[in-house]
């Protein structure tokens, strides 16, 4: 343990423990954060990471902590009030703005309503989050309705709305999750800057490539207990992806040639105006075609067409050989295509409706009797089935799926489209929220299927994914397919190279 | 056995509450007046709730779909016009059981076209179930009114009074009428693909189509369905008064809302059963009916209903649920 004085952290805890019924969601925690420090906390979905941080910020008081100090100071008990005068920011997920109010308004909002009424000055508001903006290097129109602003500007106004109050330690959750390459790249040169300055910032992503990027040391927590803190000099993905599940993550290539498998599908000089053209693809039996490029190069655009969702301007498709032009999802997937969505949480599954129904959802033809009546016990005899095949962990099959953890929730999906039979499964950015454990738990699943004869196509933009589980790799640029590389002859920083160039 | 467990416990311990609601008012209401529990009372409440009842699933379905549907009333106010004008055209009073049966065909197929008008409308065009029901229903009353020019139309044929107040083995035939609608609606809507897919409609229509559900078939058909039973409760309504009339049963369409959210339906839609609906409504009416019975101001028994709903919405929330589930772990 480092042995810095006192006042050059900005926040000490020690022997930190807190539990929620039976379950120990922090057990023993010690976490240290210095001064204007890039800290990132790492650790699988629920094992304490979110927990820690209500923690700090006083939504959750631990039953036991030997010390808890903030900026040098000891703190008997933060509330959510303290911890924000003391300088303390959580940047959730979520973002917690307000859509409907001006970028003004939300970086100013904490100063001009609460504990403080008074009537809102617009003129000093707008130099004050101007100034708060020009900080962090950033213009942008302060008098634009956030929900007019991409969520990579949304996330540049919740830090500034956090500045404004003046915080010496901020937390952010999943800040990239959904930003392209060259989003993630500006957000973490501000991220540097803030570090300059002598903000804190503490980093909780998935992205473990990111992580070690920006990050000088990391905690590691697994299960509530502390793994341990590492300098992220020398420390590889392999290694931190090992400590936060406590297995080994294999990341070789799997690449194989498959010249004697049937071709499933085949486009040919498919075009659709303004988002893609000329593009030309197969996919053969058993093989796992990779897609990227950066966001918005028209690999989902590319996808909606194939599933029926949008026709295409130009040029045909082939499924199994013979002609193929779904008018819609309904008849592609009547035809054997399958589309696991990049948006699971309002697109790929009915985050209130139960596991089961999720499952079942499009296959009910398969559980109707004779009387047109859905079966009960054939419905389910295929929940339990694809539960147990795809090995989901849940409760019981009524629960709602929100309750399930992201690589569950995905799971599920795979189940649904599984139960369809289908004869090409699109997966689109398939692992996003979903956690290093989990990630290789949905690609084991994938390459089985694989090796059982699915035609499949990859996207995603985290070239280590399209790299370590196709057979081959497409990279789309500009609504254009490129090039084709072979995993087994090129390596991953070179193809990161010819795609962020 | 298996499914009396369900219909008593329901999701999340829903009936069991309402049941016990019911338990205790029906008990209070017997201690307070002697003639609450006799045939007469008990008979005139099954003569009274059914109307109320078939527009409650009329506006049930539409609610799980994620809409609304606030033409119900005049729905049924047009659809028994039908039936009236049909049974007017084959003589008024002497019209033959002939004239009765094509008037209910006519009845249902103009309920059926109203709903699927606003079905297509709210599917295709993507305008808001209110905006879409609100524009039906002032265009269905205007119309009413202007075809009507605001008066009764009245005499039908004696036969018809048995549909109205007829019993069979002392059960009141409309409430006979009810339960069969009501056991197909909870079959449609719990074990066909087509209630499968309201429900997911309901929740999140992008996604129910990104599954491959034909979403706005869906909404089409369940707001045509919904008008269909607009179309039974119009054709009940003429039976029970004896007459037709623009705007007869107005203040039953919130009522129905009511009861729908009193029944857990949620109002956003994708959840929600038929059953504990059916139970809502028969508290509401034995309120209505207990408090007639010891006297009470039929005003005040209005007022106590919408006292009751919030006192539902209080006991529903988080916290004194998590009270609930506390006390009753020992059954699960």
């Amino acid at each position: 343990m480092t042995t810095a004085p006192a006042d050059q952290f900005a926040l000490r805890l020690h022997k930190v423990s807190k539990a929620f019924g039976g379950v120990q969601a922090l057990n023993q925690v010690d976490f240290e954060v210095r001064a204007g420090e890039v800290h990132c906390l790492a650790g699988e979905n629920g094992c304490g990471k979110s927990t820690l941080i209500k923690v700090v910020t006083g939504v959750h008081q631990p039953e036991k902590a030997e010390l808890i100090e903030l900026f040098g100071e000891a703190v008997g008990q933060i509330s959510p009030v303290l911890a924000r005068q003391l300088g303390v920011s959580v940047i959730w997920q979520d973002l917690a703005l307000f859509p409907h109010m001006t970028v003004a308004e939300n970086i100013a909002f904490d100063d001009m309503v609460g504990l403080r009424p008074r009537s809102v000055k617009y003129r000093e508001m707008i130099t004050r989050s101007g100034d708060v903006l020009a900080r962090l290097g950033v213009q942008m129109d302060l008098s634009a309705p956030l929900n007019d602003l991409p969520i990579a500007q949304r996330q540049v106004v919740a830090i500034a709305r956090a500045l404004m109050n003046d915080a010496k330690l901020i937390f952010m959750d999943e800040p990239t999750a959904s930003l392209t390459q060259s989003e993630t790249d500006r957000l973490l040169d501000i991220v540097r800057k803030l570090s300059a300055d002598g903000v804190a910032i503490v980093f909780v992503s998935h992205r473990l490539a990111e992580v070690l990027d920006i990050a000088e040391r990391v905690t590691v927590v697994r299960d509530g207990n502390l793994v341990g803190v590492y300098p992220t000099e020398g420390m590889t993905q392999a290694r931190l992806g090992e400590l936060m599940t406590g297995h080994l993550i294999e990341n070789a290539v799997v690449a194989r040639d498959l010249p004697d498998a049937p071709v499933v599908f085949e486009a040919e000089g498919l075009a659709r105006h303004g988002e893609f053209s000329d593009v030309s693809l197969k996919i053969r039996a058993g093989e796992v075609l990779g897609l990227t490029g950066l966001i918005g190069a028209g690999r989902t655009e590319l996808a909606h067409v194939m599933m029926g969702m949008r026709s295409a301007d130009s040029g045909h498709m082939l499924l199994n050989g013979a002609a193929y032009a779904p008018s819609h999802i309904r008849s592609a997937i009547k035809q054997g295509m399958a589309y696991v969505s990049e948006d699971r949480l309002s697109l790929g599954l009915l985050q209130k409706q139960s596991i089961a129904d999720n499952t079942v959802i499009s296959v009910l033809h398969k559980l109707t009797t004779a009387t047109g009546l859905i079966s009960y016990t054939r419905k389910a005899d295929l929940v339990r089935h694809w539960i147990r095949e795809l090995g989901v962990k849940i409760g019981a099959p009524e629960d709602a799926i929100s309750t399930l953890s992201g690589g569950n929730q995905q799971k599920v999906v795979l189940a649904k489209w599984l139960a369809t039979e289908p004869k090409l499964l699109i997966l689109d950015s398939p692992t996003v929220g979903v956690d290093v454990g989990a990630r290789a738990g949905i690609f084991r699943i994938v390459r089985a299927l694989a090796d059982e004869g699915l035609a499949i196509l990859l996207i995603s933009d985290e070239v280590t994914e399209v790299m370590f589980h196709s057979d081959r790799i497409l990279h789309m640029a500009d609504g254009r397919i490129v090039q084709e590389y072979d995993p087994r002859t090129i390596t991953v920083p070179q193809l990161e190279e010819r795609i962020y160039a | 056995m298996t499914y009396l467990r369900r219909l008593t416990s329901g999701p999340k311990g829903e009936n069991a509450g309402l049941f016990l609601i019911l338990a205790v008012l029906i008990l209070g209401f017997s201690i307070a007046s002697p003639r609450f529990l006799t045939g007469a009372n008990l008979g005139s409440m099954g003569f009274q709730m059914p109307l109320l009842g078939l527009l409650t699933l009329a506006m049930l379905a539409p609610i799980l779909s994620g809409g609304l549907n606030l033409a119900i009333v005049y729905t049924a106010n047009i659809c028994g016009l039908t039936l009236a004008w049909t049974i007017m055209h084959f003589g008024g009073a002497d019209a033959g059981i002939f004239a009765f049966v094509l008037g209910c065909v006519a009845a249902v197929i103009v309920g059926a076209l109203a709903g699927a008008m606003m079905g297509a409308v709210i599917a295709y065009v993507g305008a808001h179930p209110i905006l879409v029901s609100l524009a039906m229903m002032i265009f269905l009353r205007g119309l009413g009114e202007f075809l009507t020019r605001g008066r009764d139309i009245s005499g039908f044929p004696d036969y018809m009074r048995v549909l109205g107040h007829g019993s069979l083995m002392a059960v009141p035939i409309p409430l006979i009428l009810f339960g069969l609608v009501a056991f197909a609606w909870h079959i449609l809507l719990r074990r066909t693909p087509h209630g499968f897919s309201t429900y997911m409609t309901g929740s999140n229509m992008q996604a129910a189509q990104y599954a491959g559900l034909n979403a706005k078939r869906t909404l089409v058909l369940i707001y045509a369905l919904s008008g269909v039973l607009c179309a039974i409760a119009g054709i009940l309504m003429a039976a029970r008064f004896n007459s037709v009339r623009v705007g007869h049963g107005e203040a039953m369409l919130l009522i129905t809302v009511l009861a729908c959210f009193l029944g857990g339906i949620d109002p956003f839609g994708g959840h929600g059963r038929v059953v504990p609906v059916i139970l809502a409504l028969i508290i509401l009416q034995v309120l209505s009916s207990g408090l007639n019975l010891i006297g009470a101001n039929q005003h005040l028994a209005t007022a106590v209903w919408g006292l009751f709903l919030i006192a539902v919405m209080v006991l529903r929330s988080d916290q004194s649920r998590q009270l609930i589930l506390l006390f009753s772990r020992k059954d699960t």
